[in-house]
């Protein structure tokens, strides 16, 4: 299984969201085009509801504390919205930012 | 001194404060480049911390406040998140209000690393 569809059944599962989009974007940093570990997440919940944005993120954190500890996992972008929130921005996330170079071993 | 009581003091002296990869003059990460465009924009003196030239924030920093990534941004001793949410809250105004309230506490003019 692709690390994309991993993310997407853990957090379809914990979160039951609206809306899902699982975006891998490793080709576009510093690193192996195949290594599978930059990801922008856009995710639309009814759990996010009465939550800021800190505690939504670590919802989605805590899902892949493992994966983003041992570096596995270097970046998720997140995009969390309440399904309110998802509607009145007529389904649209930012993008992601490149990547400029730095990175852990040099 | 304690990694972690270092990182604690350096968000408590700080009341605005980013943890990234690189300067904000220059970002070695564009999550840390847009993270601290948006800080800048707010138009007041903020303080940052190089984790690419602290290995010891480097390592320590994600079990600080559980946040597993970089950067990290911190306005009156309160982390506010990454570069999303960051980002997101400028869009709405609230990361300037915020940023302009917390610059009142900076005791003097000098902008300089944490």
């Amino acid at each position: 299984m692709s690390r994309k569809t991993d993310i997407e059944n853990r957090i379809r599962e914990r979160l039951k969201p609206l809306h899902l989009e699982v975006i891998d974007e490793t080709h576009n940093h510093n690193v192996p085009e195949n290594a599978e570990s930059h990801f922008k997440i856009i995710v639309a919940s009814d759990d996010f509801d009465g939550k800021m944005l800190v505690a939504r993120h670590r919802l989605i954190n805590e899902l892949f504390a493992n994966e983003l500890a041992s570096g596995v996992i270097h970046a998720l972008a997140l995009h969390t919205m309440t399904p309110e929130e998802w509607h009145a921005k007529g389904g649209e996330a930012p993008q992601s930012p490149p990547c400029l170079g730095g990175g852990k071993n040099q | 001194m304690d990694v972690l009581e270092r990182i604690k003091q350096q968000v408590e002296s700080n009341p605005i404060i980013i943890y990234m990869k690189g300067t904000p003059q220059f970002p070695q990460c564009g999550f840390s480049s847009r993270a601290a465009a948006a800080l800048q924009d707010c138009g007041e003196k903020f303080a940052y911390v190089n984790v690419l030239a602290d290995p010891e924030v480097f390592e320590n920093l994600p079990r600080f406040q559980n946040w597993p990534t970089f950067p990290q941004i911190y306005i009156d001793g309160e982390l506010i998140g990454g570069c999303d949410i960051t980002e997101e809250m400028h869009q709405s105004g609230d990361l300037r209000k915020m940023v302009k309230e917390a610059a009142k506490k900076w005791p003097t003019e000098d902008t300089s690393e944490a």
